[in-house]
């Protein structure tokens, strides 16, 4: 169980900005910060590491006190045993792949740990690699192993996904579910997916302007209110021609244009560039799955 | 041809920059990562070498370690240094009159890394002092072997502060720069030209192995 109840102040994009979190995670939970940017979900990270020192609270982890204010006590990062995979990895340039694993290693453990994880992370072919020579998706595979050798108590993963493209992230998505499943981590990744966080987490907590604004199981979260047969998506005018009596609008909705038919009462309001929601009711979507 | 200065400034240049290398990683190492407001005090001083003359520097150092003053009298009695007219003496003059020549680009070599580097190496239990010697030198080595090259190489173009301090004492502190002077003072133009010319030669390769090794023109007779 881990009890994070502290206040931070950070310098957000705009000015000056309360961190204030009071959260409660179950141990081997897997669970996801969701916001957006400068709403201090690394900055949560950071004080859960002990990379940023909070002004007020207490941070506990499974009985163990890592930060409380009122007795000063401040667990410098070296002493909480945490896996962080950094956005950029991290991975040091100076050490090949399994240098890397091997430097986390702590003293007192096995190098048969290594072995293990460069298998799971099929990441054999590549221990004598350079970090610079590694593409993303391989980086950030090493990034993965090397957080785990060191067996934490906590792995946390600050957006690891997110510079990948779709393929690589969907594969990497397995690997992280696998380790999940075979170390029973608890996990805190910080992701802008939906679609990722519904296959990897148990719990969301949505972080706005340093407060959580909502927490619950990805569905609560997201679907709450909004469950119904309607489709309606947020999208943006990219054109209006006229076509005989009625017109076309075009909208960008994610990475795909859809043509929409307006009539002409509809479209006086509207301008290109505007932010518009296409919303249609009454009919059977038909779902296909897409084979990666 | 007496070869006796030449070996002094290599030698000088030599204890130099192996004394200001270890000075300076703690140095360069504090400025890179202190939020500390003494920070562009010490800026400032480590610099203050390229800007003033070396004649000042070496005015204050004969003034300062006069064993007619307070301070260079202390030294002598407690510690028996003396440091004006001394071999010593000039590597303490040489190693502050190099100073930022080796102090900047270790510090911008350490301000260049991702900070999330050492983050990382800290949340797997290492100590700072295993961070830097374990990740964060090995990888600025471009930056080291620049330091440690223009220390040597300014140490072995000193003239000014070596002559106010050090004076002219064959063997102990007549180093080449000066034994130019001097012949050239003396009217001996081929003495001077020996000398210059080796000079020459030597700060030449110096600072072309330095530009080979750091653009990575010597990569491929090794691969």
């Amino acid at each position: 169980m881990i009890t994070l109840c502290v206040q931070k102040k950070l310098d957000g994009p705009n000015g000056d900005m309360l961190l204030d979190l009071d959260i409660q995670i179950q141990e081997g939970q897997f669970v996801t910060l969701y916001g957006p940017s400068g709403a201090g979900k690394t900055s949560t990270l950071r004080i859960l590491s002990g990379l940023l020192q909070a002004e007020k609270g207490k941070i506990e982890v499974n009985g163990t006190t890592w930060f409380d204010s009122a007795t000063k006590i401040h667990q410098q990062p070296q002493q909480r045993n945490i896996g962080y995979v950094f956005q950029d990895y991290a991975l040091f340039p100076n050490m090949t792949v399994e240098e890397n694993l091997l430097f986390a290693l702590p003293k007192e453990a096995r190098k048969n740990e290594i072995t293990t994880l460069l298998e799971m992370m099929e990441l054999v072919a590549l221990k004598e690699r350079k970090p610079q020579t590694l593409s993303g998706g391989q980086k950030q595979r090493v990034a993965l192993a090397r957080a785990l050798v060191q067996k934490p108590t906590l792995l946390l993963l600050d957006e690891p996904l997110s510079a990948l493209d779709m393929k690589i992230r969907l594969k990497l998505q397995e690997y992280l579910l696998k380790v999940h499943k075979v170390y029973k981590l608890t996990t805190i990744l910080i992701s802008h997916d939906i679609g990722e966080i519904y296959k990897l987490s148990d719990q969301v907590f949505v972080l706005e302007n340093g407060k959580v604004a909502k927490s619950g199981t990805p569905t609560q979260v997201f679907l709450n209110d909004k469950i119904s047969g309607k489709f309606k998506f947020k999208g943006e005018v990219l054109n209006i021609e006229k076509d005989e009596v009625v017109y076309l609008v075009t909208v960008l909705i994610q990475n795909e244009m859809v043509k929409v038919i307006a009539q002409e009462s509809e479209i006086r309001q509207l301008n290109i560039g505007d932010s518009v929601i296409v919303a249609s009711k009454a009919f059977n979507p038909v779902i296909y799955k897409i084979d990666a | 041809m007496n070869w006796e200065p030449l070996f002094l400034t290599l030698k000088l240049a030599g204890v130099t920059t192996l004394l200001l290398l270890v000075l300076s990683i703690p140095l360069a190492s504090w400025l890179s990562s202190t939020k500390s407001r003494l920070k562009p005090v010490v800026e400032t001083l480590v610099s203050m070498p390229l800007v003033l003359p070396p004649t000042v520097l070496g005015f204050y150092f004969l003034v300062a370690f006069s064993p007619n003053n307070a301070f260079g009298s202390w030294l002598d009695e407690w510690f028996g240094l003396q440091l004006i007219f001394s071999f010593s003496g000039l590597v303490l003059a040489s190693i502050i009159y190099s100073l930022p020549f080796m102090v900047h680009p270790i510090q911008a070599g350490l301000s260049a890394i991702s900070p999330s580097l050492k983050e990382a190496a800290y949340v797997m239990g290492k100590s700072k002092f295993t961070t830097l010697v374990q990740v964060l030198l090995p990888t600025i080595k471009p930056s080291l072997l620049t330091g440690i090259v223009l220390a040597f190489a300014h140490t072995v173009g000193e003239f000014g502060v070596v002559l106010m301090i050090g004076g002219n004492i064959p063997g102990k502190t007549k180093v080449a720069s000066i034994a130019i002077y001097d012949e050239v003072e003396a009217l001996n133009y081929a003495g001077a030209n020996f000398y210059s010319t080796v000079l020459f030669v030597v700060t030449f390769s110096i600072l072309l192995t330095v530009y080979l090794i750091n653009g990575g023109y010597l990569k491929r007779f090794w691969k």
